[in-house]
């Protein structure tokens, strides 16, 4: 075992999979000699040479349509965008292309790339360093949409992301790179796609979450705790496509449902959650099913603390559903 | 501008006449009356109401000749009126009649509208519609041979048009950083559907553009298919040595329709049309074959006989048969099918009768 926080985690993570797989490359802005602005890819550089990490153009449409490229050739590339307000370019080689290769051509041509990406709020990036566009990409048949919220997750997923013969949108909260750390083992593991875990378990009000919001999620739980409301919160994981069985099992024993995102509340992650629960379960609800998410503003600057959910909003909404 | 051909079929001064094998340049030839023969099909097919939709490659064969400089193992990215150069890779004919009725033996399950195919097995990448998009993708395939060090190389063609968009930009900067054994072929055809040529660029000529990107560049008469097949040789050669990528601007023009929604009368004069019309690559190359002795008259005539005939029957065939089952459409958006898929595939299966 190690002490890891996310971010090493993730490094880690890419290091054992370069190790394993010499077809396994990752490429994007200042990811070689820099090791990436925010320190994921440090060292790989000189471990595995500019051949396989590759300082690429400041050009994000390039660096995922030369990605799909070489893995339509076998080549498990694993593209870092710096920061996911910046995936926008590349919007088009993500939706119609890397998402739909399979698709189009028969199953013929598959190009299974994994787009790692910081994502997120309450860094103090302001609007083009904050922003968590999970839905957009979670509104995409042929992606998979994955967001750990801890070390032992990150790490576990991203070689199930790196090893899974579908594209992935890798998602890691950035607000909680370096936040705490725990043990990691220091073999090879892998945490499955479309499992979620329930990190806490209550009987009250079920609260669902991922990445960092899941940390917030957490705090309002212990928060209600302390008033007598026992919560069960679930970390999706996998945001595309969901591990319904654990949350059907979930919201049937509680009744109350919170989803807890951090991107503007219309259409984000958090209707769908809603919609699913209500269309399948609502003879169990003992209330309304309850969105706490993002205003629906751009994302602000220095109001961003106001802006993101905090444990006292989620609180005020678990008390709502447990008086219903 | 490269050019070997001059229009009446001979070899123009002070160039030299590529060594190729008769029985090569015959199945060249053969190549291009198929898909030329294709388009007298697609269209009438198309105005009959049998098929959805035709895209043309009239005009256009000149690319047999960048096809016929590759080997089995290189890729191609074809724009999307290159069937020759599928064909030229061992794509069987009834394979794209099959894909024109998007029945249930088109390989590419009825997804896609006709003309729009890809096969793995050559190597012959699925287009998108997107314009450009395919330009940076060929230059990613080209690093992953580069770096598997097979010694393969990828040869993408684009229109004129697609010199415009972001990836053509990105496809062309990231092959010459990375220096990928990539031919970006511009089949330039004067039109991106309405639009000339003149409102796509200020620049004197496209082929320009590849100084800026520090790429070795080249213009060659894309209606000359031994032209085309030289300066495609001379490329790979390149590509294959470490030299890097080639940007080959090859003049064209397309002779017919934009495709079979596109009524060309709307924007075009028809004396442009017929003047291109006197290029005409098919002709030009059968005039060099008639000169060498390799084709007579009566050949030819029995050769494009035969193609009408054997295409009606395909087509005869590829009618009958049916759509692609009710299953196929939830097929292939993932490796295996997620739950939510599962429980839509049943609940289509209630309401189709397929």
């Amino acid at each position: 075992m190690v002490e890891l926080n996310i971010v090493d985690a993730i490094k880690y993570a890419l290091e054992q999979e370069m190790d394993r797989d010499k077809d396994v490359i990752i490429l994007g802005e200042d990811i070689g000699k820099n090791g990436g602005v925010f320190r994921a890819t440090q060292g790989l550089y000189d471990k595995f040479g500019p051949e396989r990490v590759l300082d690429t153009p400041l050009n994000e449409s390039g660096i995922i349509g030369f990605a799909v490229g070489m893995s339509l050739y076998g080549i498990k590339a694993v593209p870092e965008i710096q920061f996911i307000d910046f995936i926008f370019p590349a919007f088009d080689q993500i939706l119609s292309e890397l998402a739909k290769f399979r698709y189009r051509s028969g199953g013929q041509f598959t190009c299974p790339v994994v787009i790692r990406s910081p994502y997120g709020g309450g860094v103090r990036g302001a609007h083009y360093h904050s922003q968590s566009p999970e839905s957009l990409f979670a509104h995409t048949p042929g992606l998979k949409v994955v967001v750990p919220s801890n070390p032992y997750d990150a790490k576990g997923l991203l070689i199930s992301a790196i090893r899974s013969n579908d594209p992935v949108i890798f998602m890691e909260p950035k607000r909680i790179y370096r936040a705490f750390k725990e043990e990691v083992p220091e073999d090879d593991y892998t945490v499955p796609l479309e499992s979620a875990a329930i990190t806490r378990e209550g009987k009250d009000v079920t609260l669902i979450s991922y990445g960092a919001m899941l940390h917030i999620t957490m705090d309002a739980a212990d928060l209600a705790s302390e008033e007598g409301i026992d919560c069960e919160v679930i970390d999706l994981r996998t945001i595309y496509p969901l591990d319904i069985d654990t949350i059907e099992e979930s919201v049937k024993k509680t009744g109350r449902v919170i989803s807890v995102t951090e991107a503007p509340k219309t259409a984000g992650f958090g209707a769908e959650l809603s919609a699913l629960v209500a269309e399948r379960w609502i003879e169990y609800m003992e209330a309304p099913i309850i969105r706490v998410a993002g205003y629906d503003v751009p994302f602000p600057f220095v109001l961003e603390h106001d802006y993101m959910p905090t444990p006292e909003r989620v609180l005020d909404s678990i008390r709502y559903v447990y008086n219903y | 501008m490269r050019k070997i051909l001059n229009l009446d079929g001979s070899i123009a001064k002070n160039t030299e006449e590529p060594i190729i094998p008769n029985d090569e340049l015959l199945h060249w030839y053969e190549i291009m009356v198929q898909i030329r023969t294709l388009d007298t099909k697609g269209i009438r097919l198309q105005r009959q109401g049998r098929v959805g939709f035709h895209i043309f490659t009239t005009g256009q064969e000149g690319h047999i000749g960048i096809a016929a400089a590759l080997g089995s193992d290189d890729w191609v990215y074809p724009a999307y009126r290159e069937h020759g150069a599928a064909l030229l890779r061992g794509l069987p004919l009834e394979d794209i009649i099959h894909h024109l009725f998007a029945n249930d033996l088109d390989t590419q399950k009825g997804r896609r509208l006709p003309g729009l195919f890809g096969e793995k097995n050559i190597n012959f990448v699925n287009p998108s519609a997107p314009i450009g998009t395919q330009i940076v993708q060929a230059a990613g395939t080209a690093y992953a041979s580069k770096y598997k060090k097979d010694g393969n190389v990828v040869a993408v063609f684009f229109g004129d048009g697609a010199t415009s968009s972001n990836d053509f930009h990105s496809g062309m900067n990231f092959g010459a950083v990375f220096k990928t054994p990539t031919l970006f072929v511009c089949m330039n055809n004067q039109w991106a559907i309405s639009v000339p040529l003149h409102q796509q660029t200020a620049a004197e000529k496209i082929v320009d553009k590849a100084i800026g990107y520090g790429i070795h560049g080249i213009q060659v008469d894309g209606n000359d298919i031994l032209a085309m097949y030289q300066v495609a040789k001379e490329a790979v050669e390149r590509a294959r040595n470490g030299e890097g990528p080639t940007f080959i601007e090859a003049l064209t023009y397309r002779l017919g329709p934009h495709t079979s929604s596109d009524d060309p009368s709307r924007y075009r004069e028809d004396s442009d049309v017929e003047n291109w019309k006197n290029k005409d690559p098919i002709v030009r190359f059968k005039k060099y074959l008639i000169k060498k002795g390799i084709l007579t008259e009566d050949q030819d005539k029995e050769m494009w006989d035969h193609y009408d005939n054997l295409i009606n029957e395909l087509i005869d065939q590829a009618s009958k048969r049916p759509l692609p089952s009710i299953e196929t459409m939830f097929d292939d958006v993932y490796e295996t099918l997620p739950w939510h898929l599962k429980e839509q595939l049943e609940e289509v299966k209630k309401y189709s009768n397929r």
